[in-house]
Order: C-alpha cells, then sequence, then structure tokens
C-alpha cells in the first residue's frame, strides 16, 4: 500500500493535464457519441484520435526541447518556429538539388538538417550560457530575422516539395495503416525516453534549474548543461521543421510553425512544469501539447466562429491555471480543513447517524476542492 | 580586488545607471553613424521628429512593459490589447454613438480591465506572467477578430481633426529646393509620450511605489522582509502596464485612423527588444525608466538606417537581428567585466587569457 501512495504521489503533477483531457473528452463526447469512430480510408486510420496524434506531431516534438530548455534555463526559446523554418529550408534545398530523390537522399538531407538545427541552437545556446544573456532575449535575435534567412535559403517563394517519398513521409506509407508523422513521433519521444534513462542528463539538468550554483559546487558545469539543452532543442526544432515541411509538400518561409513557441511554452505549462526551471516532466509535456491540439479541434467541432477560437481558448487556459494555482489549491485545502473539524465538532454533540451524512457532505466537497 | 577599488573615493555607478549609460551612447554612436553616412535625410530635424511621429504608439507600451520588466515580470500581451483598443474604439467612433471622449475612456477602460485581470491572476492566484499574459494576448487578440475583421477607416469629423492636428515649430525647420522654410511638424501622440515618460520617470525614481518595484525585482524574498507589499506592487505593475497599453492603442489610432487587424501586431516583442536595448534586464531589479525610450529610439534609428541604405526587405531583418546580437552581446561582456569575480565566471577558457 505504501508503495502504491508514493507512486500516486510520483503522478500528482500529471493530474491537471489529465484531467483536462478528460474533460476535452466529456464535452466532445456530450457533443457526439461518435467521437472515437476510426474509419479506414485507403488502408490508413483517420478519425478525430488519429487526427489529433497527426497535427500535434511537430508540437509534442517542440515541447520535448522546450521542456528540456525551461528546466535548465530558467527561461523560454522562442525561436524554435523559425529554427525549424531555416533547418527544414536547408533540407528542401538539398532535396531539390539532388536530382533523383531516393530514401537515402531524404535521410541525409534529413541529418544535414539536424545540423543546422545543432549550429542554431548552438548559437542560441552560446549566448545564454556563456554571455549569460536571459533566454528570451537570446532567442528574440533569430525570431526576428529568422524568417528572413529561411526565405533566402529559398531563394523564393514556397518551393514546393513534390516526390513520392516526403508525401509519404507527410501521410501515410502504403501497407501501414498508421500516418506517418505519429510513427516518427513515437520513436522520437521513444529516444528521448531511452536517453534519459539511460543517462544522467534529468538530474544534471534539474540540479542545474535548481540551483546553478550548487550544481556547480557539486561538479556539474552549468553553462555546459544548458548549452547542451538548447543543442537538443535545435535537434528538436530541426526534426519538427522536417515533420512539417513534408506534410505540407511545400516549404513556406513566412507561415511554416509559426507561432508554435507559444504553443508549446503552453504545453509546458500545462503538463505541470514550472517555467521557472528546475524538476521536469516530459510526459506532461507530451500530454500538454496534445491537450492543446485537442483544444483546438474540439473548438472548431462545436463550430465555434473561427474569429472567436482564440478567445475561448485564452478563457480556457485562464481557468485552467487558475484551479492549478498554489493559491487555489491551499485555499481549497483550508476550507476543506474547516469543514472537517467543524463536522468533528458536530460529531462530538450528535450521534454517529447524522455523522455518516456529514462526512459524506465533506466528501464531495473535497473532490470540488481537488 | 574589492579592497583596491574602494580606496578610490569615487562611488560606484549602479548596475542601472551603467546599463542606461551604454545604451545612451550606444544611441547617440547610432545616430552619429547615421547622420555621417545619410547626412540629407538624418540632418533634418524632421526625421528625428518623426521617430516619434510614427511609433507614438510604441513608445508608450515600451514605457508601461519597462514598468512591469523591472518588477521581474513580463506581459506579452501589449501589443494585442494595443490592436484591440484601436479596433474598439474605430468601431465606437464609426458607430455615432460615441465622441473622442468617450473613445477615449474605452481605451483606457480595456487596458485597465485587462490589467486588472493580469495583475490580479499574476500576483495574488501566483500565476506565471507568461502564460497569464500569453492567455491576455489570444484574448485581446480573439475580441480583436470577433468585433471586425476589415479594416476600419474612422471617418468622424472631430476624431479626424484630431488625427490631422498638427503642432508646428515656427523657429525649427529646413528650407527646401524652392527656398521656401518648411516648420518642423510634431503630432499631438509625442506630447503624450514626453509627459508619460516624464510621469513615469518621477513615479519610478522618486515614488515609493517606483522603489518598491525594483526592490520587489531584485529579490522578493527580501522586499517582503523589508515590510514591501510584494503582492501589491507587482499588481499595480501590471495595472499600469495595462492601463498604458490601452493609452497606446488611442494613440496608435490617432497615428494611423483606421482601426485593422494587423494594428499593434508584434509590439510585444519590439518593445522587449527596445527595452534590452536601453538597459533593462528581464530578470528585473535593473534598469533606468529612461533607458526605455532611449532604446525604442536605437531600434527605431536602426531600421531607418536600413530603409536609407535601401537593403533588401528580407536583409533588412537579419541585419536587425545582428545589430540586436552586438548589443547584446557588448551588454553581456561589459556588466561581466564589471565584478572581476564574475568575469571569471562568465567567460569561456579562451577569453580569460587577458586578466
Amino acid at each position: 500500500m505504501p508503495r502504491l501512495k508514493t507512486r500516486l504521489n510520483n503522478l500528482s503533477h500529471l493530474f491537471l493535464p489529465l484531467s483536462v483531457l478528460v474533460i476535452l473528452i466529456i464535452i466532445n463526447l456530450i457533443k457526439g457519441a461518435d467521437y472515437f469512430r476510426i474509419t479506414m480510408v485507403n488502408g490508413a486510420f483517420y478519425g478525430n484520435i488519429p487526427n489529433i496524434l497527426f497535427g500535434a506531431s511537430e508540437l509534442v516534438i517542440l515541447s520535448i526541447g522546450m521542456t528540456l530548455v525551461t528546466a535548465a534555463s530558467r527561461g523560454q526559446d522562442i525561436s524554435i518556429g523559425e529554427s525549424g523554418a531555416i533547418s527544414s529550408a536547408i533540407f528542401v534545398q538539398y532535396v531539390l538539388n539532388a536530382g533523383e530523390v531516393t530514401l537515402w537522399t531524404i535521410l541525409v538531407g534529413f541529418l544535414i538538417s539536424c545540423v543546422a538545427g545543432l549550429v542554431i541552437g548552438a548559437f542560441n545556446g552560446t549566448l545564454v550560457s556563456f554571455f549569460n544573456v536571459q533566454p528570451m532575449v537570446a532567442t528574440l535575435i533569430l525570431f526576428l530575422g529568422g524568417r528572413s534567412i529561411a526565405f533566402i535559403i529559398d531563394g523564393k517563394v514556397s518551393p514546393i516539395l513534390a516526390n513520392e517519398i516526403s508525401n509519404r513521409i507527410g501521410t501515410v506509407i502504403p501497407g501501414v495503416p498508421i500516418q506517418t508523422p505519429i510513427i516518427l513521433t513515437v520513436v522520437f519521444i521513444a529516444v528521448v525516453a531511452v536517453v534519459l534513462k539511460t543517462t544522467n542528463l534529468r538530474l544534471y539538468v534539474e540540479a542545474v534549474g535548481i540551483n546553478p550554483s550548487a550544481a556547480r559546487l557539486n561538479g556539474i558545469n552549468p553553462k555546459k548543461i544548458i548549452f547542451l539543452t538548447f543543442l537538443l532543442m535545435g535537434v528538436c526544432s530541426a526534426v519538427a521543421g522536417f515533420i512539417a515541411v513534408n506534410k505540407a509538400g511545400r516549404h513556406d518561409s513566412v507561415n511554416l510553425l509559426k507561432f508554435i513557441m507559444m504553443d508549446a511554452i503552453l504545453a509546458v505549462a500545462l503538463g505541470g512544469n514550472s517555467l521557472a526551471g528546475g524538476k521536469f516532466s516530459i510526459t506532461g509535456s507530451i500530454i500538454g501539447a496534445y491537450t492543446i491540439e485537442m483544444l483546438n479541434r474540439t473548438l472548431l467541432r462545436l463550430e465555434v466562429n473561427p474569429e472567436a477560437i482564440k478567445a475561448f481558448k485564452a478563457v480556457f487556459i485562464i481557468v485552467l491555471m487558475v484551479v492549478a494555482s498554489p493559491v487555489v489549491r491551499i485555499f481549497f485545502k483550508k476550507v476543506l480543513d474547516k469543514a472537517r473539524t467543524i463536522v468533528a465538532r458536530y460529531s462530538v454533540r450528535q450521534t454517529g447517524g447524522i455523522n455518516k451524512g456529514a462526512v459524506s457532505i465533506t466528501d464531495t466537497t473535497g473532490k470540488k476542492g481537488e | 580586488m574589492r579592497s583596491l577599488n574602494t580606496s578610490k573615493a569615487k562611488t560606484r555607478l549602479s548596475n542601472s545607471n551603467l546599463l542606461f549609460m551604454i545604451a545612451g551612447i550606444i544611441f547617440v554612436l547610432m545616430y552619429g553613424f547615421a547622420l555621417i553616412s545619410f547626412p540629407g535625410s538624418f540632418m533634418q530635424f524632421q526625421t528625428f521628429f518623426d521617430l516619434f511621429n510614427f511609433n507614438a504608439a510604441l513608445f508608450i507600451v515600451t514605457l508601461g512593459l519597462c514598468v512591469v520588466m523591472i518588477g521581474g515580470g513580463i506581459d506579452i500581451s501589449v501589443g494585442a490589447v494595443c490592436g484591440l483598443v484601436t479596433m474598439a474604439c474605430a468601431m465606437l467612433l464609426e458607430s455615432g454613438m460615441g465622441n473622442v471622449w468617450s473613445a477615449l475612456f474605452l481605451a483606457l477602460g480595456i487596458g485597465l480591465a485587462f490589467g486588472l485581470m493580469h495583475g490580479y491572476l499574476i500576483a495574488y492566484l501566483e500565476i506565471q506572467p507568461f502564460i497569464i499574459t500569453l492567455a491576455g494576448m489570444f484574448l485581446a487578440q480573439g475580441l480583436l477578430t470577433t468585433l471586425h475583421k476589415e479594416p476600419l477607416n474612422v471617418t468622424m469629423p472631430a476624431f479626424v481633426a484630431l488625427r490631422n492636428f498638427i503642432i508646428e515649430i515656427p523657429w525649427l525647420g529646413t528650407v527646401n529646393r524652392l527656398g521656401v522654410f518648411i516648420p518642423c511638424e510634431i503630432k499631438p501622440g509625442v506630447i503624450v509620450v514626453v509627459v508619460l515618460v516624464v510621469l513615469y520617470a518621477i513615479l519610478m525614481k522618486w515614488s515609493r511605489f517606483g522603489r518598491n518595484v525594483y526592490a520587489v525585482g531584485g529579490n522578493r524574498q527580501s522586499a517582503r522582509m523589508l515590510g514591501i507589499n510584494v503582492k501589491q506592487t507587482i499588481f499595480f505593475s501590471y495595472v499600469i502596464c495595462g492601463l498604458t497599453a490601452g493609452i497606446s492603442g488611442f494613440i496608435f489610432l490617432m497615428t494611423t485612423g483606421a482601426g485593422n487587424i494587423g494594428n499593434g501586431a508584434l509590439f510585444e516583442m519590439k518593445a522587449i527588444a527596445s527595452n534590452v536595448m536601453g538597459g533593462i534586464l528581464l530578470n528585473g531589479g535593473v534598469g533606468n525608466l529612461l533607458g526605455a525610450p532611449i532604446g525604442t529610439l536605437t531600434l527605431l534609428t536602426i531600421n531607418e538606417l536600413i530603409r536609407a541604405a535601401g537593403v533588401q526587405s528580407n536583409l533588412q531583418a537579419i541585419v536587425s537581428g545582428l545589430l540586436l546580437y552586438l548589443f547584446i552581446v557588448l551588454q553581456s561582456v561589459v556588466m561581466s567585466l564589471r565584478g572581476r569575480s564574475k568575469f571569471r565566471l562568465a567567460f569561456p577558457s579562451w577569453l580569460k587569457a587577458r586578466q
């Protein structure tokens, strides 16, 4: 029993994203009971849930990187969309200039774009770790100039990526019932999970995020760790850019992954992570990212006026953050305690029969409080 | 090492003033460079005034954000609130129901409402400022598109008169090719900017609230131990920021005369960049409020300079990004050169040999 309890305590940070997910599913089920229906079209699964997994694939990958950056550097990278655009521009140029497109070309192009992502990450990471610039300010540079760099690499407005392999990466491979971006996302998540399980990365990042000076005294170089997280962020944005450009089939340097950093930061916060660094939960961020995509699609499904979607989203975020805020939690805890003491006093005076009823009342309030 | 420094009788500059001085020197150098390279346009006073005339709203937004940034927070909703105010005021004026004063009150009301919401949620419910102001940004953008989607030109006579109202400075101006003297013109928005800069500078420098903001931004824990009401200070800093964003929206409408979805877009990023150039750190507690207008002027001068040089539009963004990079690195180097102990921490080993 105590072991189970500690396990549940370990999962308590997932309470917020999971409860939101459940609420959204309930809303969707009220709207129409066929929410979970999955249909086969051309040998692949389509439906609401596959669409959410498909649509959120870039966001999930970016939110993983954002979680690491946030945890180590206590700040956010706001240039992720731009770095994705730049690295995917390089990928597209390589593929277009390679002549015949084979799987090998795509793979080499992908690796080159990952190197570009590493370079961008190194640029941001140098500023943040060695020059002590706040992450948001350091990444503001690329946020302002990144799209222009991507456009110059492109050389023209949105070059089209018309070949069989990228089309398959963007949609489905014949014979595989799951859309390829979902598979790529799952593979990426698995790689990250293995890295976090087998290396000390998590420990080091958390140590640096909680207290850089203490981490330094313990022999961890905070600068190296922060630099490393930015490098990983660069790779994440390159992978996200690769998926996004293959999905779209063209490289639109102005609109590719536009303003996705807002959603990624939101996913990190929804996942129960502190934006001020320290302990982090990648699982929470991933669930948070899927929640955001689900929220967007739910609003569309509820036929909300497309102009007002952002306002609804804002109201949802505010309500969510208010419910999850520490002050409100403490307040409800106090209310609960007070109710308990009142009940305890009452039960001393009264007989057991009324006491039973009173306890059940506190239980319901307690559930509301959580 | 510190004892050697203190043997000189001079008092050390505070970090705020040092960064402010750097910002000022950079601006003077920048403008001097502009004067040398493009004497034709930058020599005229009108060019300088036009920086204010057309960007009065950005100056005001930057001021409000500066207060929040000194307090250690961030408000990324300012641009969207500014845009919402322009559209709401334009609709009110176009519907014929209100006059200019009611539009002004509407602008202040919207700004105040957003400021109160942010302030309450951030200060008293202790939610992360980035997320709440992000939600505020979404809310303002959503309301803006719900209100009206197409550009809305205000045709109300009283407002058009206000929009076209120009103050001439008779003793300052240029003589054009025909030999006619053209006096310099400034718009009423510039006066609002100047008044607000003076007001905010006094507020931050000499009032109890301003000192509290610096204390809270520097170290929240010790501010509370000094008996400062931390929550109230943070609350009011956001209220001020929201109110300022409302004013800036009205000034924006006074400059352009039309409500548009794109109004105030990316103002938050420009304002953050300006504040950073002006020597106000995102960490809080450091910065001089006068740095905000100086930083904005630097940013605008850079843009103007690039435009005058006739650089391709895509290179413009890259060049301004590079200049921002240079400033940030310069600030960082100067700050770390200050304390030698920090110097060793802040640099890679290949830069350390000089000490």
